[in-house]
Protein backbone atom coordinates (compact mmCIF):
# COMPACT_ATOMS: atom_id res chain seq x y z
CA UNK A 1 0.00 0.00 0.00
CA UNK A 2 2.85 2.20 1.00
CA UNK A 3 5.08 1.07 -2.23
CA UNK A 4 1.50 2.60 -4.58
CA UNK A 5 1.47 5.16 -2.81
CA UNK A 6 4.85 6.19 -3.25
CA UNK A 7 5.22 5.70 -6.91
CA UNK A 8 1.70 7.40 -7.08
CA UNK A 9 3.51 10.34 -5.51
CA UNK A 10 6.42 10.54 -7.90
CA UNK A 11 4.08 9.21 -10.79
CA UNK A 12 1.71 12.23 -10.33
CA UNK A 13 5.27 14.71 -9.28
CA UNK A 14 6.48 13.93 -12.57
CA UNK A 15 3.33 14.72 -14.64
CA UNK A 16 2.65 17.92 -13.10
CA UNK A 17 6.18 19.15 -13.29
CA UNK A 18 5.48 18.42 -17.26
CA UNK A 19 2.11 19.93 -17.51
CA UNK A 20 3.89 23.34 -15.67
CA UNK A 21 6.07 23.46 -18.72
CA UNK A 22 3.67 22.88 -21.81
CA UNK A 23 5.68 24.11 -24.70
CA UNK A 24 9.20 22.56 -23.36
CA UNK A 25 6.84 18.85 -23.07
CA UNK A 26 5.17 19.60 -26.16
CA UNK A 27 8.47 20.07 -28.25
CA UNK A 28 10.32 16.95 -26.83
CA UNK A 29 7.02 14.95 -26.82
CA UNK A 30 6.69 15.97 -30.93
CA UNK A 31 10.14 15.12 -31.25
CA UNK A 32 10.11 11.75 -29.77
CA UNK A 33 6.46 11.14 -32.10
CA UNK A 34 7.84 12.37 -35.51
CA UNK A 35 11.06 9.87 -34.53
CA UNK A 36 8.67 7.01 -34.10
CA UNK A 37 6.44 8.08 -36.72
CA UNK A 38 8.77 7.46 -39.08
CA UNK A 39 9.32 3.61 -39.03
CA UNK A 40 5.80 3.20 -37.95
CA UNK A 41 4.81 4.23 -41.45
CA UNK A 42 6.96 2.58 -43.33
CA UNK A 43 5.62 -0.17 -41.78
CA UNK A 44 2.39 0.43 -42.94
CA UNK A 45 3.47 1.13 -46.43
CA UNK A 46 5.25 -2.61 -45.99
CA UNK A 47 2.31 -4.31 -44.76
CA UNK A 48 -0.23 -2.69 -47.53
CA UNK A 49 2.41 -3.19 -49.94
CA UNK A 50 2.31 -6.57 -49.11
CA UNK A 51 -1.68 -7.37 -48.67
CA UNK A 52 -1.74 -5.04 -52.45
CA UNK A 53 0.21 -7.77 -54.39
CA UNK A 54 0.18 -10.80 -51.99
CA UNK A 55 -3.11 -11.91 -54.03
CA UNK A 56 -1.42 -11.11 -57.23
CA UNK A 57 1.64 -13.03 -56.40
CA UNK A 58 -0.17 -16.23 -55.30
CA UNK A 59 -1.47 -16.51 -58.77
CA UNK A 60 1.45 -18.02 -60.54
CA UNK A 61 -0.42 -18.31 -63.71
CA UNK A 62 1.21 -21.06 -66.54
CA UNK A 63 0.48 -19.76 -70.35
CA UNK A 64 0.04 -22.56 -72.94
CA UNK A 65 0.28 -21.17 -76.21
CA UNK A 66 -0.89 -23.46 -78.85
CA UNK A 67 0.57 -24.00 -82.34
CA UNK A 68 -1.30 -21.67 -85.03
CA UNK A 69 -3.06 -24.58 -86.97
CA UNK A 70 -4.63 -26.46 -83.47
CA UNK A 71 -8.29 -26.22 -84.24
CA UNK A 72 -10.43 -25.12 -82.04
CA UNK A 73 -11.96 -28.22 -81.45
CA UNK A 74 -8.50 -29.73 -80.46
CA UNK A 75 -7.72 -27.10 -78.33
CA UNK A 76 -10.91 -27.49 -76.16
CA UNK A 77 -9.72 -31.56 -75.60
CA UNK A 78 -6.43 -30.52 -74.95
CA UNK A 79 -8.15 -27.91 -72.16
CA UNK A 80 -9.79 -31.25 -70.81
CA UNK A 81 -6.75 -32.88 -70.62
CA UNK A 82 -4.76 -30.57 -69.03
CA UNK A 83 -7.63 -30.58 -66.09
CA UNK A 84 -6.67 -33.89 -65.84
CA UNK A 85 -3.63 -33.59 -64.69
CA UNK A 86 -2.57 -33.40 -61.04
CA UNK A 87 -1.05 -30.40 -59.55
CA UNK A 88 -3.85 -28.23 -62.15
CA UNK A 89 -6.51 -26.15 -60.40
CA UNK A 90 -8.04 -24.25 -62.86
CA UNK A 91 -7.51 -24.67 -67.12
CA UNK A 92 -9.02 -21.52 -68.82
CA UNK A 93 -9.03 -21.71 -73.11
CA UNK A 94 -8.45 -18.52 -74.34
CA UNK A 95 -9.54 -19.00 -78.36
CA UNK A 96 -7.67 -16.64 -81.00
CA UNK A 97 -10.87 -14.72 -81.63
CA UNK A 98 -10.98 -13.77 -78.02
CA UNK A 99 -7.78 -12.69 -78.06
CA UNK A 100 -8.19 -10.74 -81.10
CA UNK A 101 -11.53 -9.28 -79.75
CA UNK A 102 -9.56 -8.25 -76.57
CA UNK A 103 -6.58 -6.88 -78.25
CA UNK A 104 -8.37 -4.75 -80.74
CA UNK A 105 -10.47 -3.26 -77.61
CA UNK A 106 -7.57 -2.63 -75.21
CA UNK A 107 -4.06 -2.31 -77.78
CA UNK A 108 -5.04 0.38 -79.75
CA UNK A 109 -4.11 -1.07 -82.54
CA UNK A 110 -7.87 -2.03 -83.84
CA UNK A 111 -7.32 -0.49 -87.14
CA UNK A 112 -4.07 -2.16 -87.68
CA UNK A 113 -5.44 -5.32 -87.20
CA UNK A 114 -7.92 -4.79 -89.40
CA UNK A 115 -5.33 -4.96 -92.82
CA UNK A 116 -4.23 -8.12 -91.59
CA UNK A 117 -5.40 -11.53 -93.52
CA UNK A 118 -6.18 -13.62 -90.74
CA UNK A 119 -5.96 -13.76 -87.05
CA UNK A 120 -2.31 -14.20 -86.31
CA UNK A 121 -2.92 -15.05 -82.73
CA UNK A 122 -2.88 -18.50 -81.01
CA UNK A 123 -5.32 -20.33 -79.08
CA UNK A 124 -3.78 -20.20 -75.57
CA UNK A 125 -4.53 -22.62 -72.69
CA UNK A 126 -4.29 -20.75 -69.13
CA UNK A 127 -3.46 -22.82 -66.65
CA UNK A 128 -3.15 -22.06 -62.45
CA UNK A 129 -1.36 -24.63 -60.31
CA UNK A 130 -3.38 -26.04 -57.31
CA UNK A 131 -2.17 -23.83 -54.71
CA UNK A 132 -0.42 -26.82 -52.68
CA UNK A 133 1.41 -27.47 -56.29
CA UNK A 134 2.63 -23.92 -57.11
CA UNK A 135 6.09 -24.08 -55.79
CA UNK A 136 9.14 -23.99 -58.12
CA UNK A 137 9.95 -27.28 -59.13
CA UNK A 138 6.13 -28.37 -59.56
CA UNK A 139 5.52 -25.03 -61.58
CA UNK A 140 9.29 -26.62 -63.88
CA UNK A 141 7.60 -29.97 -63.93
CA UNK A 142 4.52 -28.42 -65.09
CA UNK A 143 5.65 -26.22 -67.86
CA UNK A 144 8.13 -29.33 -69.40
CA UNK A 145 4.70 -31.34 -69.42
CA UNK A 146 2.91 -29.06 -71.27
CA UNK A 147 6.00 -28.21 -73.68
CA UNK A 148 6.28 -31.87 -74.42
CA UNK A 149 2.97 -31.88 -76.08
CA UNK A 150 2.88 -31.58 -80.33
CA UNK A 151 0.29 -29.07 -79.96
CA UNK A 152 2.07 -26.55 -77.80
CA UNK A 153 3.91 -24.32 -79.73
CA UNK A 154 5.75 -22.16 -76.29
CA UNK A 155 4.82 -22.34 -72.15
CA UNK A 156 5.23 -19.26 -70.44
CA UNK A 157 5.24 -18.81 -66.34
CA UNK A 158 6.02 -15.59 -65.55
CA UNK A 159 7.24 -15.50 -62.26
CA UNK A 160 10.06 -13.28 -62.28
CA UNK A 161 8.33 -9.84 -61.30
CA UNK A 162 6.46 -12.07 -58.38
CA UNK A 163 10.38 -12.38 -57.30
CA UNK A 164 11.27 -8.88 -57.44
CA UNK A 165 8.37 -7.75 -55.95
CA UNK A 166 9.27 -10.12 -53.32
CA UNK A 167 12.72 -8.59 -53.09
CA UNK A 168 11.61 -5.25 -52.82
CA UNK A 169 9.19 -5.61 -50.36
CA UNK A 170 12.13 -7.86 -48.22
CA UNK A 171 14.76 -5.00 -48.70
CA UNK A 172 12.06 -2.58 -47.54
CA UNK A 173 11.28 -4.62 -44.13
CA UNK A 174 15.22 -4.52 -43.54
CA UNK A 175 15.43 -0.49 -44.02
CA UNK A 176 12.69 -0.75 -41.52
CA UNK A 177 14.57 -2.68 -39.16
CA UNK A 178 17.78 -0.35 -39.18
CA UNK A 179 15.38 2.56 -39.07
CA UNK A 180 13.74 1.45 -36.06
CA UNK A 181 16.93 0.84 -34.50
CA UNK A 182 18.14 4.47 -35.38
CA UNK A 183 14.83 5.99 -34.24
CA UNK A 184 14.98 3.92 -30.83
CA UNK A 185 18.90 5.09 -30.85
CA UNK A 186 17.54 8.78 -31.50
CA UNK A 187 14.39 8.19 -28.87
CA UNK A 188 17.04 7.63 -26.31
CA UNK A 189 19.17 10.41 -26.95
CA UNK A 190 16.20 12.98 -26.35
CA UNK A 191 14.67 11.51 -23.47
CA UNK A 192 17.76 11.10 -21.92
CA UNK A 193 19.28 14.66 -22.80
CA UNK A 194 15.70 15.75 -21.14
CA UNK A 195 15.85 13.98 -18.11
CA UNK A 196 19.54 15.22 -17.79
CA UNK A 197 19.11 18.93 -18.46
CA UNK A 198 16.02 18.31 -15.51
CA UNK A 199 18.71 16.46 -13.27
CA UNK A 200 20.77 19.71 -13.84
CA UNK A 201 18.02 22.20 -13.03
CA UNK A 202 17.23 20.31 -9.50
CA UNK A 203 20.32 19.50 -8.40
CA UNK A 204 19.33 21.35 -5.26
CA UNK A 205 16.04 19.91 -4.70
CA UNK A 206 18.04 16.15 -5.18
CA UNK A 207 20.34 17.22 -2.82
CA UNK A 208 18.07 18.26 0.01
CA UNK A 209 16.15 15.06 -0.44
CA UNK A 210 19.29 12.98 -0.16
CA UNK A 211 19.75 14.92 3.08
CA UNK A 212 16.82 14.13 4.81
CA UNK A 213 17.52 10.14 4.24
CA UNK A 214 15.97 9.99 0.43
CA UNK A 215 17.22 6.80 -0.68
CA UNK A 216 18.81 6.71 -4.79
CA UNK A 217 15.38 5.04 -5.66
CA UNK A 218 13.05 7.41 -4.10
CA UNK A 219 15.25 10.40 -5.91
CA UNK A 220 15.34 7.71 -8.99
CA UNK A 221 11.60 7.61 -9.29
CA UNK A 222 9.53 10.33 -10.69
CA UNK A 223 12.77 10.76 -13.08
CA UNK A 224 11.86 7.44 -14.47
CA UNK A 225 8.04 8.06 -15.03
CA UNK A 226 9.19 11.26 -16.91
CA UNK A 227 11.22 9.14 -19.02
CA UNK A 228 8.14 6.37 -19.77
CA UNK A 229 5.92 9.70 -20.13
CA UNK A 230 7.44 11.08 -22.39
CA UNK A 231 8.03 7.78 -24.57
CA UNK A 232 4.28 6.59 -23.88
CA UNK A 233 3.21 10.29 -25.21
CA UNK A 234 5.40 10.59 -27.92
CA UNK A 235 4.20 7.57 -29.22
CA UNK A 236 0.79 7.73 -28.47
CA UNK A 237 1.36 11.09 -31.14
CA UNK A 238 3.39 9.35 -33.45
CA UNK A 239 -0.13 6.87 -34.03
CA UNK A 240 -2.07 10.05 -34.11
CA UNK A 241 0.57 11.17 -36.97
CA UNK A 242 0.34 7.81 -39.08
CA UNK A 243 -3.45 7.06 -38.54
CA UNK A 244 -4.07 11.05 -39.53
CA UNK A 245 -1.67 10.34 -42.87
CA UNK A 246 -3.90 6.57 -43.68
CA UNK A 247 -7.23 8.23 -43.03
CA UNK A 248 -5.75 11.11 -45.24
CA UNK A 249 -3.97 8.66 -48.35
CA UNK A 250 -6.95 5.97 -48.13
CA UNK A 251 -9.55 8.02 -50.55
CA UNK A 252 -6.46 8.61 -53.51
CA UNK A 253 -5.47 5.15 -52.67
CA UNK A 254 -8.44 3.25 -53.31
CA UNK A 255 -9.18 5.68 -56.13
CA UNK A 256 -5.86 4.21 -57.68
CA UNK A 257 -6.89 0.72 -56.84
CA UNK A 258 -10.08 1.16 -58.62
CA UNK A 259 -8.26 2.07 -61.83
CA UNK A 260 -6.35 -1.55 -61.47
CA UNK A 261 -9.61 -3.26 -61.02
CA UNK A 262 -8.74 -3.85 -56.96
CA UNK A 263 -10.30 -3.54 -54.50
CA UNK A 264 -7.65 -3.12 -52.48
CA UNK A 265 -7.99 -0.63 -49.91
CA UNK A 266 -5.13 1.61 -47.69
CA UNK A 267 -5.37 -0.13 -43.79
CA UNK A 268 -3.39 1.82 -40.79
CA UNK A 269 -2.20 0.73 -37.66
CA UNK A 270 -4.11 -2.64 -36.11
CA UNK A 271 -4.68 -2.35 -32.30
CA UNK A 272 -1.95 -4.74 -31.72
CA UNK A 273 0.74 -3.16 -33.88
CA UNK A 274 -0.58 0.27 -32.41
CA UNK A 275 0.15 -1.80 -28.94
CA UNK A 276 3.65 -2.36 -29.98
CA UNK A 277 4.30 1.05 -31.00
CA UNK A 278 3.22 2.23 -27.53
CA UNK A 279 5.12 -0.27 -25.52
CA UNK A 280 8.54 0.63 -27.73
CA UNK A 281 7.93 4.02 -26.74
CA UNK A 282 6.74 2.81 -22.91
CA UNK A 283 10.03 0.45 -22.94
CA UNK A 284 12.58 3.49 -24.75
CA UNK A 285 11.61 6.08 -21.96
CA UNK A 286 12.38 3.96 -19.58
CA UNK A 287 15.59 2.16 -20.48
CA UNK A 288 16.26 6.24 -21.28
CA UNK A 289 15.32 7.50 -18.30
CA UNK A 290 17.37 4.80 -16.73
CA UNK A 291 20.65 4.93 -17.90
CA UNK A 292 20.68 8.75 -17.16
CA UNK A 293 19.56 8.62 -13.53
CA UNK A 294 21.72 6.22 -12.62
CA UNK A 295 24.70 7.97 -14.30
CA UNK A 296 23.58 11.44 -12.92
CA UNK A 297 21.37 10.86 -9.67
CA UNK A 298 24.25 8.44 -8.25
CA UNK A 299 27.11 11.59 -8.72
CA UNK A 300 24.46 14.10 -6.50
CA UNK A 301 25.86 13.97 -2.36
CA UNK A 302 24.52 16.73 -0.41
CA UNK A 303 26.91 19.07 0.84
CA UNK A 304 26.78 21.18 3.98
CA UNK B 1 24.98 8.70 21.01
CA UNK B 2 28.11 10.69 18.87
CA UNK B 3 31.72 9.22 19.31
CA UNK B 4 34.66 10.71 17.22
CA UNK B 5 37.75 8.54 17.94
CA UNK B 6 41.43 9.94 16.84
CA UNK B 7 39.60 11.45 14.03
CA UNK B 8 40.90 13.66 11.38
CA UNK B 9 39.77 15.02 8.36
CA UNK B 10 41.75 16.39 4.76
CA UNK B 11 39.98 17.64 2.24
CA UNK B 12 40.51 16.68 -1.34
CA UNK B 13 42.26 20.18 -1.85
CA UNK B 14 44.44 19.24 0.88
CA UNK B 15 43.11 21.28 4.40
CA UNK B 16 43.54 19.67 7.22
CA UNK B 17 39.74 20.49 8.75
CA UNK B 18 40.64 18.12 11.92
CA UNK B 19 43.34 16.49 13.68
CA UNK B 20 43.13 13.13 15.78
CA UNK B 21 39.67 14.74 17.11
CA UNK B 22 38.09 12.32 19.56
CA UNK B 23 35.25 13.34 21.41
CA UNK B 24 31.62 11.79 23.06
CA UNK B 25 28.19 12.71 23.10
CA UNK B 26 25.62 11.46 25.53
CA UNK B 27 22.29 10.70 24.52
CA UNK B 28 20.01 13.23 25.55
CA UNK B 29 22.99 15.92 25.57
CA UNK B 30 22.77 19.51 24.00
CA UNK B 31 26.44 19.98 23.26
CA UNK B 32 27.74 23.57 21.47
CA UNK B 33 30.53 23.74 19.03
CA UNK B 34 32.36 26.80 19.14
CA UNK B 35 35.38 28.77 17.52
CA UNK B 36 36.30 30.76 14.77
CA UNK B 37 35.16 30.22 10.99
CA UNK B 38 36.95 27.49 9.75
CA UNK B 39 38.24 26.21 12.53
CA UNK B 40 36.39 22.70 11.99
CA UNK B 41 33.00 22.70 13.58
CA UNK B 42 31.34 22.76 10.51
CA UNK B 43 33.53 19.66 9.39
CA UNK B 44 32.29 18.03 12.98
CA UNK B 45 28.91 17.85 11.62
CA UNK B 46 29.15 16.64 8.23
CA UNK B 47 31.20 14.11 9.92
CA UNK B 48 28.36 13.02 12.30
CA UNK B 49 25.55 13.73 9.80
CA UNK B 50 27.66 11.58 6.74
CA UNK B 51 27.82 14.25 4.58
CA UNK B 52 31.82 13.60 4.73
CA UNK B 53 33.63 10.67 6.12
CA UNK B 54 36.62 10.76 7.92
CA UNK B 55 40.47 10.43 6.58
CA UNK B 56 41.74 9.14 10.14
CA UNK B 57 39.81 7.11 12.93
CA UNK B 58 36.03 6.14 13.36
CA UNK B 59 33.11 8.53 13.62
CA UNK B 60 30.17 6.39 15.52
CA UNK B 61 26.06 7.58 15.53
CA UNK B 62 24.22 5.49 17.40
CA UNK B 63 25.83 2.55 17.22
CA UNK B 64 26.84 3.15 13.41
CA UNK B 65 30.19 3.50 12.36
CA UNK B 66 29.82 5.84 9.42
CA UNK B 67 33.45 4.59 7.77
CA UNK B 68 32.12 1.21 7.72
CA UNK B 69 27.89 1.98 6.49
CA UNK B 70 27.54 0.97 2.79
CA UNK B 71 25.98 3.53 0.67
CA UNK B 72 22.67 1.60 0.82
CA UNK B 73 22.20 2.38 4.18
CA UNK B 74 23.39 5.84 4.41
CA UNK B 75 19.37 7.28 3.76
CA UNK B 76 18.27 5.16 6.84
CA UNK B 77 21.17 6.29 8.69
CA UNK B 78 20.59 10.14 7.49
CA UNK B 79 16.47 9.57 8.59
CA UNK B 80 17.93 9.28 12.15
CA UNK B 81 19.49 12.65 11.73
CA UNK B 82 17.85 16.33 11.68
CA UNK B 83 20.10 19.15 10.06
CA UNK B 84 19.17 22.93 10.65
CA UNK B 85 21.03 24.96 8.01
CA UNK B 86 22.57 28.51 8.30
CA UNK B 87 20.79 29.23 5.21
CA UNK B 88 18.30 26.44 5.87
CA UNK B 89 18.43 24.83 2.14
CA UNK B 90 14.65 24.91 1.89
CA UNK B 91 12.89 24.24 -1.62
CA UNK B 92 11.96 27.35 -2.89
CA UNK B 93 9.53 26.38 -5.62
CA UNK B 94 7.50 24.56 -2.81
CA UNK B 95 4.99 25.36 -0.42
CA UNK B 96 5.88 25.21 3.58
CA UNK B 97 4.10 22.05 3.99
CA UNK B 98 5.73 20.04 1.06
CA UNK B 99 9.12 21.58 2.56
CA UNK B 100 8.07 20.21 6.11
CA UNK B 101 7.02 16.72 5.29
CA UNK B 102 10.02 15.92 3.08
CA UNK B 103 11.62 13.54 5.58
CA UNK B 104 8.22 11.87 6.08
CA UNK B 105 7.51 11.42 1.77
CA UNK B 106 11.19 9.82 2.01
CA UNK B 107 10.05 7.54 4.66
CA UNK B 108 7.34 6.47 3.25
CA UNK B 109 4.81 7.67 5.98
CA UNK B 110 1.42 6.45 5.05
CA UNK B 111 -0.35 9.99 3.63
CA UNK B 112 -3.39 10.17 6.74
CA UNK B 113 -0.47 10.86 8.89
CA UNK B 114 1.38 12.78 7.18
CA UNK B 115 -1.34 16.14 7.08
CA UNK B 116 -1.84 15.59 11.12
CA UNK B 117 2.54 15.36 11.66
CA UNK B 118 3.06 18.29 9.23
CA UNK B 119 0.61 20.78 11.53
CA UNK B 120 1.86 19.53 14.78
CA UNK B 121 5.65 20.25 13.56
CA UNK B 122 4.63 23.83 12.41
CA UNK B 123 2.53 24.56 15.57
CA UNK B 124 5.94 23.48 17.60
CA UNK B 125 7.72 26.69 15.85
CA UNK B 126 4.89 28.76 15.74
CA UNK B 127 4.31 28.75 12.02
CA UNK B 128 0.61 26.90 12.26
CA UNK B 129 -1.87 28.21 8.88
CA UNK B 130 1.80 29.32 6.82
CA UNK B 131 1.51 25.50 4.98
CA UNK B 132 0.42 27.15 1.81
CA UNK B 133 2.82 30.16 1.72
CA UNK B 134 6.46 29.97 -0.31
CA UNK B 135 9.49 30.16 1.81
CA UNK B 136 10.24 32.78 -0.05
CA UNK B 137 7.15 34.85 1.32
CA UNK B 138 8.55 34.27 5.12
CA UNK B 139 10.95 36.16 7.28
CA UNK B 140 14.51 34.92 7.52
CA UNK B 141 13.72 34.10 11.31
CA UNK B 142 10.22 31.85 9.79
CA UNK B 143 12.49 30.54 7.30
CA UNK B 144 14.96 29.23 9.87
CA UNK B 145 11.88 27.96 11.53
CA UNK B 146 10.36 26.31 9.13
CA UNK B 147 13.93 24.68 8.80
CA UNK B 148 14.27 23.22 12.30
CA UNK B 149 10.43 21.95 11.86
CA UNK B 150 11.62 19.82 8.59
CA UNK B 151 14.71 18.69 10.65
CA UNK B 152 12.57 17.32 13.44
CA UNK B 153 9.35 16.44 12.00
CA UNK B 154 10.41 12.78 11.47
CA UNK B 155 11.72 12.65 15.17
CA UNK B 156 15.32 11.83 14.51
CA UNK B 157 17.00 10.59 17.85
CA UNK B 158 20.33 12.94 16.49
CA UNK B 159 19.61 17.31 15.60
CA UNK B 160 22.56 18.98 14.45
CA UNK B 161 22.09 22.81 13.86
CA UNK B 162 24.99 24.34 11.97
CA UNK B 163 24.64 28.22 12.96
CA UNK B 164 20.98 28.14 13.18
CA UNK B 165 20.94 31.83 14.37
CA UNK B 166 23.42 33.66 12.14
CA UNK B 167 21.12 35.32 10.46
CA UNK B 168 18.71 35.96 13.42
CA UNK B 169 18.76 38.93 15.90
CA UNK B 170 19.11 38.37 19.20
CA UNK B 171 15.82 37.85 20.26
CA UNK B 172 14.99 35.15 17.50
CA UNK B 173 18.22 33.56 17.89
CA UNK B 174 17.07 33.36 21.89
CA UNK B 175 13.74 32.06 20.62
CA UNK B 176 15.54 29.47 18.26
CA UNK B 177 17.41 28.26 21.22
CA UNK B 178 14.11 27.72 23.20
CA UNK B 179 13.13 25.62 20.34
CA UNK B 180 16.41 23.63 20.88
CA UNK B 181 15.97 23.55 24.78
CA UNK B 182 12.26 21.65 23.98
CA UNK B 183 13.34 19.11 21.49
CA UNK B 184 16.31 18.19 24.24
CA UNK B 185 13.68 17.88 27.13
CA UNK B 186 11.87 15.36 25.07
CA UNK B 187 15.56 13.34 24.52
CA UNK B 188 16.55 14.47 21.26
CA UNK B 189 20.59 14.56 21.05
CA UNK B 190 21.46 18.06 20.05
CA UNK B 191 25.06 19.57 18.51
CA UNK B 192 24.75 23.38 17.47
CA UNK B 193 27.59 24.99 15.83
CA UNK B 194 27.64 28.72 16.66
CA UNK B 195 29.86 31.74 17.11
CA UNK B 196 27.72 33.13 18.94
CA UNK B 197 28.75 33.13 22.27
CA UNK B 198 26.69 35.24 24.56
CA UNK B 199 23.94 32.49 23.39
CA UNK B 200 25.72 30.06 24.32
CA UNK B 201 26.40 31.23 27.97
CA UNK B 202 22.64 31.93 28.22
CA UNK B 203 22.54 28.23 27.46
CA UNK B 204 24.38 27.03 30.21
CA UNK B 205 25.14 23.80 28.58
CA UNK B 206 28.45 21.85 27.25
CA UNK B 207 30.59 23.78 25.08
CA UNK B 208 33.27 22.08 22.54
CA UNK B 209 35.63 24.77 21.53
CA UNK B 210 37.65 23.64 18.44
CA UNK B 211 40.18 25.25 17.22
CA UNK B 212 42.69 25.07 14.22
CA UNK B 213 41.05 21.35 13.31
CA UNK B 214 41.30 20.54 17.76
CA UNK B 215 39.27 20.29 20.57
CA UNK B 216 38.92 21.42 24.06
CA UNK B 217 36.38 20.82 25.89
CA UNK B 218 34.26 23.25 27.90
CA UNK B 219 31.79 22.38 30.42
CA UNK B 220 28.28 23.39 31.52
CA UNK B 221 28.06 26.47 32.32
CA UNK B 222 31.79 27.54 31.70
CA UNK B 223 32.26 31.00 31.74
CA UNK B 224 33.54 31.84 28.10
CA UNK B 225 35.66 34.49 27.42
CA UNK B 226 33.34 37.36 24.97
CA UNK B 227 35.91 36.80 21.81
CA UNK B 228 36.80 33.12 20.87
CA UNK B 229 40.32 32.03 22.39
CA UNK B 230 43.26 32.36 19.95
CA UNK B 231 44.84 28.82 21.03
CA UNK B 232 42.75 25.84 23.22
CA UNK B 233 45.56 26.74 25.83
CA UNK B 234 43.53 29.84 26.73
CA UNK B 235 41.62 27.19 28.04
CA UNK B 236 37.74 26.30 28.49
CA UNK B 237 38.22 23.62 30.96
CA UNK B 238 36.99 24.85 34.33
CA UNK B 239 36.45 21.81 36.76
CA UNK B 240 36.41 18.05 35.31
CA UNK B 241 35.36 16.75 32.08
CA UNK B 242 32.17 15.15 31.21
CA UNK B 243 31.69 11.37 31.40
CA UNK B 244 33.38 10.33 28.42
CA UNK B 245 33.75 6.62 29.15
CA UNK B 246 37.27 5.35 28.32
CA UNK B 247 38.46 8.00 26.23
CA UNK B 248 41.96 9.46 26.60
CA UNK B 249 42.80 12.58 27.32
CA UNK B 250 40.54 14.73 25.48
CA UNK B 251 43.08 17.59 24.59
CA UNK B 252 43.98 16.98 20.77
CA UNK B 253 47.17 15.59 20.34
CA UNK B 254 49.08 15.51 16.87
Amino acid sequence: MTWLIRHLQALLGALGRMVRQPLATLLTVLVIALALALPAGLWVVVSNAAAATGGIAEAIEVTVYLKNDVALARAQQLADNARERTGVEQVTLTTAEQALAEFREFSGFGAALESLDGNPLPHVLNVRPARDAAGPLEVEALKRYFAAWPEVELVQVDTEWVQRLAAILELVRRALGIAALVVGVAVIAVIGNTIRLEIDSRRAEIEVIKLVGGSNAFVRRPFLYTGLFYGLAGALLAWLIVTAAVLALAGPVGALAGLYGSRFGLVGLSLREAGVLLAGGFGLGLIAAWIVAARNLARIEPRA
Amino acid sequence: MIRFERVSKRYPNGREALLNVSLAIEPGEMVFLTGRSGAGKSSVLKLIALLERPTRGTVTVDGANTSRLPSRAIPAFRRKIGVVFQDHKLLPDRPVFDNVALPLLVAGTPLRELDKRVRAALDQVGLLGKERVLPGELSIGEQQRVGIARAVIAKPPVLIADEPTGNLDHGLALEVMRLFRRFQEVGVTIVIATHDLSLVQESGQRVIHIDNGQISDGLVTAPVPPTAPESPSSGLRAGPGPDLGSLPNLQARR
